[in-house]
This record gives structure tokens, sequence and C-alpha cells, in this order.
């Protein structure tokens, strides 16, 4: 809302305040200003003149010679180009040494001829050109026959004016009118109001306007107040200059003297007005009703609009004439001609504003109000005051009375405020008077005060007001929030923490992030095509889609981590970082119905993608490629770490979009059987081939399990005392026989003697029969209590080999 | 080196008498020692000395050889050549030894020069990886409110409507509530687009008990255009405190110390009246800015404040959203945007950087 100091001066004495000061106090006490504008975009020295006779140029077809009396004691010789000049037209004079924006006027000879000063355009005062009234788009500016003989510019165009940007929360919508920021400017300096007083200012001329026009309320949900009033004889002409001045001001174009006192009257009240030409509305009667199926209405811009069930209209005794409370119909616009008016002021519902406007596009300073809810007690005032003015500047007469339906009055509401409470609230002292005071100020009235408790009568216009806190809220904002004091909370003192789950999840960055894996964000939506990459770690679930997503390629929201780590690392690799190490911990989505009606699960992943060499090029090191087991190691990491290491299966079961014989699945065993955790491996060569990555290997396990079985406990277990005895077999068995089931039936059989085995060397080829391989293990024998005897340490060890023989066919390497 | 004379005045007369092999082997062994001491004195090298030490010492070297004939002598002569044949050998040895270390001492000195290396060469890398910056503000920010009594709560990405909206006070025809503006699922199901519905879920969880401290960090989205300020995807961080007699100036004093520690000690704070419908009074705040002080700069647009959150008083229809009586409860929230801390934290001009995830941008941000 643009807020014109210069018209707020009617009902408010601003004297000794400047403009920024002002702002920096509304901006302090709730309302954003924006900014302050000076509608003086450098002007000086531009006086009205009265030509007094125009001469075509001598030795130019364009150019004509005016002589000018812009009170300067001489008549003024000026040369102007403009084609609508002419004797007896009062225009803006730059005279010599005069200012205007990027120019300044001296005395010059033009094709011979001297001119003493210039005619001036609208656009050369600098005013806007998009709210210039049709008029005076082109050529010079011409002023109206009554404007005073070498009075400055800047007076007659309301130039000196100053104006201030209010940004509105939505729930001031009260300031969206002048009378409103008035009310805040008085509360805020402390000053008092003087206001409009429209029924003393109207006289009514003519018969009772209920024999001209009728007016009906049908849908009674949408419209709770609808009146009328009927003016005859109007003289459509521009209106007067300071009408048009605070309009431009205000960001409004003047169209004539009926709109634009509408419009004057809409911005003053914030009660938006709509004149309808009386002679074109059938049967004289205005009625509100729910648009009827099939109905169109041509809206005043031309444009033909299909109006739906849900959308209000106005109409008269055969169809819509008006989209209520958005736009008025084209058929019964005020036009030059118009002679007779019904002038229209309503309260429609906001909801229903809104739709309408939003659906057809159509967004206007009276949509923008009702939307918001319009004051009902000011229905009848802005309708009274908006007839004054058009009696006294449009020439017509007000018949008598409101011709009107609904409007049953609107109590202002009574609010009770303890004083305990508020201070309590805000952690202050305030005593009753300074409380009752800053009410005043807000002319909001206060009944006595019984115990500590104050009636509050809550004015209509700030229905943002509907409980005691939003009271405190205006003390407290008129108090300052500066003068609250800063205290801290009172009362038992609460451990701070993170949960378990945050606590794990916690570590593990910290884990992976020193193991060199950096940590990316991707975004919760990705494509549809993704979605369906890599096994669902919810086996029968089904992908969530957005109803109205921004683009298709996020459109669905994530089953898996491995896509968007996929996209980063081409991201990365097409600026030359290749070597990558990636770690993402972020949540996945399914529904286990088909179509949504519950929240989908979330689960909270741990993504992996490593790429590219295992450490940078050196120059002392050789640089080698990263495999399957750089990132299966980052997955045992985690496990160890998290006291798992034990309890974890890899399985080579070819996972989808995954190389068939580099990847696994990864179970967790517990007491109720095996729990899939998720899968680790080289991505698909044909993928990361249509992807244009070189070789790549990801891992995504769900976080739940691990945060569940985490082992949180530590416990201390005795130093070895002891020395162990270690033994370091080597035995040939099918290449297709899995380490891991090796390792598993050696510690099953080592029983509690054997604490460690490890493979240290596997080998194949050479002089090793095809189809088989050989595996190097390294077993450590150790005994808590005492030093262990080659025996007993023979004894186990037979049955090891035995069992491998026996279980895998091993033959002993000798 | 000589032998002391005096020493064998006695030996002397007692060859005298025995004649004269004793005479002639402890000549032997001290021409031995002579010639033994010669050589080594002009030895060069450890080889050198190894074939002298063996020559004169070994099992068939030359004294061992002299000492052959003491089979020859009496009892009374053999241990005092045995005497003297000790003395040449520790003599020979002595020297050898001093040799030996001094050879040691040259190969040490070749040794140490010979494994110089250039120390101006870089050392082999440490896997180097790192936190996402926008982790490492959530934790510095959970840390601040953890040390203050907070708990961290979360909530799940996609929400109702009743807890996005309609129990933090937004009716249902609040223009917030568009589909234009809102990722929706279903007609009930949306994502969330502030991080506030995990207060109200918290609250019904906490089933009237109080104190209810709490921060909530995670993801938010809203229906915006990308651009260098705005990201569809972004990250908030919400708290709320509801107990007996809760005030806003306990919400001042709780920003303050929290400014003081994200920011530094010397950051102010200022509250300007807003509105939220979720809070009542709902103000916006202010912290000077940080890089200069509050004189004015390029970060702060020459104001010398940074708009970084938004909080208030809850509104007595969220209490009861909660479960909470407002005549009997009250409480304070505030909420701020991760992405737009961490700008200003780190000097970050544009959003975006945050989801690229380029290598060059998110392993930066590493230090304390």
């Amino acid at each position: 809302m643009k807020v014109s100091t210069e018209w707020l001066g009617d009902y408010i004495s601003l004297e000794g305040v400047a403009t920024e000061e002002l702002a920096d106090q509304i901006t302090s006490a709730g309302i954003e200003i924006d900014g302050v504008e000076r509608r003086n975009k450098g002007l000086s020295g531009i006086v009205v003149g009265y030509v007094k006779s125009k001469e075509k140029h001598p030795d130019a077809d364009k150019l004509n010679v005016c002589v000018v009396d812009a009170g300067q004691g001489e008549d003024l010789q000026i040369v102007c180009g403009a084609k609508n000049v002419a004797a007896g037209q009062k225009v803006p004079v730059a005279l010599v040494g005069a200012k205007l924006p990027g120019l300044e006027i001296k005395k010059a000879k033009l094709r011979g001829v001297l001119s003493q000063g210039m005619i001036c355009s609208a656009k050369e005062l600098g005013l806007n050109d998009k709210l210039l009234p049709k008029e005076q788009q082109e050529g010079i500016l011409v002023l109206p026959e009554n404007t005073q003989i070498g009075q400055d510019i800047l007076n007659v165009l309301g130039l000196g004016d100053e104006v201030m940007e209010f940004d509105l929360t939505p729930n001031r919508s009260d300031c969206l009118s002048m009378i409103g920021a008035a009310y805040e400017v008085s509360a805020i300096l402390g000053r008092d109001l003087k206001l409009p007083d429209p029924a003393a200012e109207l006289v009514e001329a003519g018969g009772p306007a209920a024999e001209l026009a009728g007016a009906k309320i049908e849908s009674e949900d949408q419209c709770t107040h609808y009146a009328l009033r009927y003016i005859s004889g109007v003289k459509p002409a521009p209106s007067p200059l300071w009408i048009q001045n605070r309009l431009m001001a205000a960001g409004v174009r003047p169209i004539n003297n009926i709109v634009d006192i509408t419009n004057y009257v809409m911005l003053e009240y914030g009660q938006p007005l709509h004149a309808f030409d009386a002679d074109k509305v059938a049967g004289g009667v205005l009625g509100v009703r729910l648009a009827r199926v099939g109905e169109t209405l041509v809206t005043l811009d031309g444009q033909e609009r299909k109006l739906e069930p849900h959308m209000l209209v106005i109409a008269d005794a055969e169809k819509a004439v008006a989209l209520a409370g958005v736009m008025g119909g084209q058929e019964t616009e005020v036009t030059a001609e118009t002679v007779n008016i019904m002038l229209e002021s309503a309260r429609f519902d906001g909801g229903t504003v809104r739709k309408t406007s939003r659906q057809l596009g159509l967004r206007s300073e009276a949509s923008l109000r009702f939307e918001k809810e319009v004051d009902p007690n000011a229905v009848i005032p802005a309708l009274n005051r908006a007839a004054a003015l058009i009696a006294r500047y449009a020439g017509g007469s007000v018949h008598e009375g409101v011709v009107q339906a609904g409007g049953a009055g609107v109590q202002e509401k009574i609010l009770t405020l303890s004083l305990e409470k508020l201070n309590n609230y805000l952690g202050t002292q305030l005593s009753l008077l300074e409380v009752k005071t800053l009410f005043n100020r807000l002319h909001f009235k206060c009944g006595d005060a019984a115990q500590g408790v104050i009636e509050v009568q809550v004015p209509t216009r700030r229905g943002d007001i509907t409980a005691d806190v939003d009271l405190i809220e205006e003390i407290a904002r008129l108090y300052g929030y500066d003068n609250i004091p800063t205290t801290l909370i009172e009362g038992v003192t609460t451990p701070g923490a993170l949960s378990r789950e945050q606590s794990v999840r916690r570590e593990l960055r910290k884990l992976l992030a020193s193991g060199g894996y950096q940590e990316v964000m991707g975004y919760s939506f990705i494509q549809p095509e993704q979605s369906k990459l890599f096994p669902a770690l919810h086996q029968g679930h089904h992908a969530v889609k957005l109803a109205m997503p921004m683009s298709e390629e996020r459109s669905v929201l994530r089953t898996t981590l491995i896509p968007q780590l996929l996209d980063i690392a081409l991201y990365n690799s097409n600026r030359r970082q290749s070597d990558l190490a990636l770690f993402e911990i972020g949540n996945i989505f399914f529904s286990e119905a088909e179509e949504l009606k519950a929240q989908p699960q979330e689960h909270p992943v741990l993504g992996l993608l490593l790429t590219g060499s295992q450490a940078a090029k050196q120059w002392n090191g050789t640089v080698r490629p990263v495999d399957f087991f750089d990132i299966k190691g980052a997955l045992e990491a985690v496990f160890a770490y998290l006291g798992l290491a034990d309890r974890i299966v890899y399985e080579g079961d070819a996972p989808q979009d995954y190389h068939p014989g580099r990847s696994a699945s990864v179970y967790l065993l517990g007491a109720q059987g095996r729990l899939k955790l998720g899968t680790v491996g080289q991505v698909h060569p044909e993928l990361t081939r249509k992807l244009d990555l070189e070789d790549t290997y990801v891992a995504e396990l769900l976080l739940q399990p691990l945060y569940d079985h985490a082992r949180t406990s530590l416990q201390y277990s005795e130093l070895y005392r002891f020395p162990g005895m270690e033994r370091d077999i080597a035995v040939v068995v099918g290449s297709e026989v899995p380490a891991g089931h090796l390792l598993a039936a050696i510690r099953e059989h080592g029983g509690t003697l054997l604490q460690n085995a490890q493979v240290f060397d596997v080998y194949t080829g050479g002089k090793m029969e095809s189809g088989k391989k050989s595996v190097a293990i390294s077993l450590l024998y150790r005994h808590t209590e005492r030093t262990l005897t080659d025996e007993e340490v023979g004894e186990v060890h037979d049955g090891v080999v035995a069992a491998l023989e026996q279980t895998f066919g091993a033959e002993l390497r000798k | 080196m000589r032998l002391p004379a005096e020493r064998f005045v006695g030996v002397e007369i007692y060859k005298w008498i025995e004649g004269g092999r004793t005479k002639v082997m402890k000549e032997k062994l001290e021409a031995l020692k002579v010639e033994a001491l010669a050589k080594l004195q002009e030895v060069t090298d450890p080889q050198t000395l190894n074939d002298l030490r063996v020559k004169y010492l070994g099992k068939k070297g030359e004294l061992t050889e002299v000492l052959r004939g003491m089979g020859g002598l009496s009892a009374e002569e053999r241990p005092v050549i045995g005497q003297v044949a000790n003395l040449v050998r520790s003599a020979i040895e002595d020297v050898i030894a001093v040799k030996q270390e001094a050879f040691v001492q040259q190969e040490t000195q070749a040794r140490l020069q010979a494994e110089k290396v250039d120390v101006t060469l870089p050392g082999r890398a440490l896997p180097q990886g790192g936190l996402h910056p926008l982790s490492r503000v959530i934790r510095e920010i959970e840390d601040i409110f953890i040390g203050m009594g907070y708990k961290v709560a979360e909530g799940p990405e996609v929400e109702t409507d009743y807890y996005n909206f309609e129990a933090l006070n937004l009716p249902k025809n609040h223009p917030a509530r568009d589909m234009q503006d809102s990722f929706y699922l279903t007609e009930d199901l949306l994502m969330r687009t502030q991080t506030s519905p995990v207060q109200v879920r918290t609250m019904l969880e906490m089933n009237g008990e109080t104190p209810v401290k709490i921060i909530c960090p995670g993801k938010v989205f809203r229906r915006d255009d990308d651009d260098a300020t705005h990201s569809f995807q972004f990250h908030q961080i919400e708290g709320l405190v509801i107990g007996r007699n809760i005030r806003m100036s306990d919400l001042k004093g709780t920003l303050q110390q929290f400014v003081s520690e994200m920011f530094g000690p010397n950051t102010r704070i200022r509250l300007r009246p807003s509105f939220f419908p979720f809070t009542e009074p709902s103000v916006e705040v202010d912290v000077s800015c940080f890089k200069c002080g509050g004189d004015g700069c390029r970060l702060c647009k020459q104001s010398g404040w940074l708009e970084i959150l938004g909080s208030g008083m809850v509104h007595p229809n969220v209490l009861r959203a909660g479960g909470y009586d407002p005549e009997v409860y009250s409480g304070f929230a505030f909420g701020m945007g991760v992405e737009r801390i961490a700008m200003l934290k780190y000097g970050i001009d544009d959003i975006r950087n945050f989801y690229i995830n380029d290598m060059g941008f998110v392993k930066q941000f590493k230090g304390i």
C-alpha cells in the first residue's frame, strides 16, 4: 500500500516529523516501510503559464512559436514542438534555469527563433507513464483552465509529496486504507485524528432511491451486505487535479471523475466500490447470486469470462453484469455518455473472491481488499463518502436513502485482558495506566478495570484482533520490543541430549568423513525412471508421486539415494574431479498402498559412492583404481564401529543394476533370522556406460536396523597375558567356493581357542589346476588363562582342517 | 706402545736363570704387537681391519700361533707369558675397537648423507572426507541448544495437512495453503513447508508434560523457482519451549544467548514486530552484522543488521492443538533457515551450491 504523506495529512498532523523518521517508527511498530518515494524527480523552476498565442515557426513545419504569460512580468517567447499546443491553454512552463530530470533549461535559438523556456509534457515532469490518464500520454500537459498563472508546478501536481510503501503482513489489511494508515500513525505518534464525516457532507436531492433501484442478496453465505445509492445527472469528465494527484501517488491511474472517486474512496476507506451505468441495468435491480452453469460475462478489460457455479456475480433482471468484488462488466460500465449511476458498496466473502480472482487470473485492488475481508462498518460510510464526492465533483444528485440488502450491524468485539497475564506473558511490569494509555492511542475503548482485568472494545476495522494475546501484541509493539527485558527461563533445568538414532547418525558421519568420504546432499525428489533403479529396500512397495511437480525431473519421492549420487559423480567428473568418495544420509520414501492414502513410509538410508583412483596421483606412489573391496571396506568399518561386524553376511546374489559378479546383498543376522540391510557393489557397466561414467562402486544401507542394533554399551575385556600360537594354512578349493564360507567353517570348528582367522592370499591360474583356487589363511589360537601346548593347538587345528576337507573338498597345500 | 720395564724386573732375573725361552717368546710377542699396531695404524677400511683382526687375533691368528709355543714352558713361566700375551691382545683389541667405532661413525655419516630427502616435497595424503556445510551448521546449532538443555526432535518430510497447517492455526482457506505454493501428494498429504509440524507432534507425544524444550532440524519444501536465493528444498531449524510462565523476555534471553554462541559474544539482537499465524506476538529477529559489527557493510547491505530468525509466543490455538491449556501454559517458538545462516556465516552467494555438490564447494568447509 502506497501511503501519500500529503494525503495522510488530511487526517493527522505530521508537522515536525520527517517522512524518513516516521517510516522508521512505523517499521519498528510492526509495519515494514519498504521505502519512501519522492514524487518530485528533480524538478525546479517550472511554473504554470498561459499560452496567449501560437504561430507557425517561420523555418520549421513541426515547430510553433508561442507567447506565454508565466507570471514573470514580461511575456515569454517559447518554441514548442507539440502538436496539441494551442492558444488559451494553461501549461507547465520550464523557465530559463529550470531543472528537469536529466535536463537544465537554457535560453536558446531554435532554427533562428529565440526560445525562453520549454512547455513540458507529463513525462518530462517525471510522472509515471503507466499512471497517466490517456489524454496526458502524448503532447504537452494541458492543465485545467482555472489553474493560477505563475504557480509552482510542484504544488499544482502535488509533486512535493513523499509516499511511504507499506509492506503489510496478511493480518494488517486494515492498513490497506488511508484511514487505517492514519489510525496506525496516530497510535505511533500519539496525535489526534480528524476523519471525514460522510453522513454530514452528503446532501440528498431528488426522489427516494428505492423508487429507481432495488438490491437483493440471493446467496447469503457469500455476501452479507449489499448497498446501493442512486445518483442521477452525473457529468463524466476528468477529475479535479488533486484527486488525480493522490490517485497517482497511490499508484492508481486516473480515468474519469466517477471511476476516480470510487477508487479514491476505496483507497481512503479500504472499501471497494463500483459504479454501474443505471440506464443499462435491466429492471433497475441488482442482485448478488452465484453464477449459473454456462454463464459468461465480458469484463471491463474486454475479455469474455466463462463463469463457474462457485463464482459470485452481480446480476440485473436478465444476466450477470459484474464479477462480485473482482471486476465490473463492460456492458454496464460508466462511459462519457453515462447520466445516471448506481453506486455499489458491499461485503463479499473473502474466500469466494479469492478463489474466483485466482482462477481467472484477475487480481485487482478491489479483490485484494475483499480477499482479506473488509470492515463491515465501512460499507455505508464509504458509500456515502463517494456519493458526496460525486455530487460535488461530477455534478450528480444523490437520491434519498440507501437501497440495501443484508447488513445486520456488526457489533464491536469486547475482549478482556488481565494485566497480570500481560505482564507475565511479556516479562514486563506495565501499570494499568500505561496499558490503558496505549489502548487509547490505538483508539480501542477501555472499560474500567476490575481486579486487574481490562475490557477492551476492538473496532471492526481490526478484524485481526480476536483474543487477548492479540491485545498483548498490540501493547508489546507500541511499548517497543527493545523495552522488553532480557531474561532466562525459570524453573526446572532439563538435560539436553541427542536420541540414540541421532547419536549413531552423527558417529557415522564422523567415521565416514574421517575415512575419506565426502558428505553430499541431494533432493528428496527424483525422476520417475530413477526410482525404478536399484533394488527396492522394501520389496513390493510403491514409489510416491507429487501431484503437481515443478518438473518431470523432480516428480517422484526418492526410493533410493544411488541415482543422485551417480548424478553428483557425473557432475564432478565432468569438471575433472573424478576420484570421488561420497556419502549421503537421507530419507527414502515408499507407499504400501498403490494409491497413497496415509503418510508414506520414510526410511533413513546411508548411500556411498566410490569411483576413480584410490588416492590422488602422487610423486612417490602408484595410483590404483578403486575396486569392490574398497567400498566393502568402508561398510566393514561402519559395522565394526557399531559392534556388528560378527553379525553381517554378504551374499553375492547379483542385485538389480549391479555388476552381477561384483556385488552383494548385505544381511544382518539376528535372533529372528537375517534382515536385509542393503546392497553393495559395482554399478552395472551397462548403466555406467549409459550415464557416461567410469567404473563406479556404490552401497546403500537401511539405517534404522543399525540404529536399533548398534552397540552402545562398551565393556572392557582383559588384555592377553599369554602368547598366542599362529598357524598358516593354504587350501585348494573350487574357485566358486566363497572365502567367507571357509572362514565361517573355520570359526565354527576353531572353538574357543581360535581367536582370529584371516585370509592373506588368494591364488588362481599359473600352476593351479583350472577351476581351483588356493586360499591362504592365517589362524591365531590363544587361551586367556595359560600358554597353549602344541598338542592342544594341533588337536583343534586338525579338526579345522578336517572340516574344510569334508565340507569343501579342500586339499591342504603342503 | 712400550711395556713398563720395572714390572719385569723379577722376571728378567728368572729368565736369566732359566735360559732364553721366555725371553724369546716375550720378544716374539713384543714384535707381534709392534707389527700389528703399525699395520692397524694404516687401515682405512673395515674389510682390511677385519682381515687384520683375523690375522692377529683369529683362531689361527699369529697371537694364537705364538702362544702355542707355551707348551714348552714351565708352570712358573706360563702365567708370566700368559699375562704378557693378554696385554698384547688387549692392546690390539683396543686399537681395533677404536678403529671400528670410527668406521661405524663414518658409515653412519655416509648413510645420513645418502638418505637425505627433499622435505619440501608433499607428504602422502591421508584420505580427506568431510561433512556437508549444511550438516556442519545444523550440528553447530544443535550443540548450542543441547548445551542449553534442549532435545532434538525430528518428524516426517511428508506431512498431513492437519499438522502442517491446521494445527498451526492456518485455517483452510489461508493463502499459504494454496496448491501453487506447496508440493501436495494428495489433497491431504504434502511435503512439509516448515518444520513446525514437529512442534505439534512433539507436544502431543509429551502428553501435557512440561517443560517442552526442543529444536527440530529438517528438510522443508516450497514451490519456489530456484535462483540464487531460493531453493524448492531447504532446511529449517525450529525451536519450541513450553512451560508455566514462559515469557517473551525469556525468548529474548534465549535468542541472545544463542546468537552470542553462534556468531560471537558481541552479537546483539533486535526484535521487529511481524506476523506468523502460529505465534502471537510474532517477531522478526535481526542480529547485528557479525562481519562489520553493525557499522554497515556489503553483507548487511549497509544496515548493520542481518535478518535471521522468525519467532514469537506460541499462539493459544497451537497450544490447544498440542494439548496444552493456554490459560495455564505459555511458550515461545523460533525458526531459522539453515541455508541462510550458512550463506551468511560462510559468505556463500548462491543457495544452489548446497545441492549441486561440486567437490570444489563441499570440500571447502573444513576447520573448527
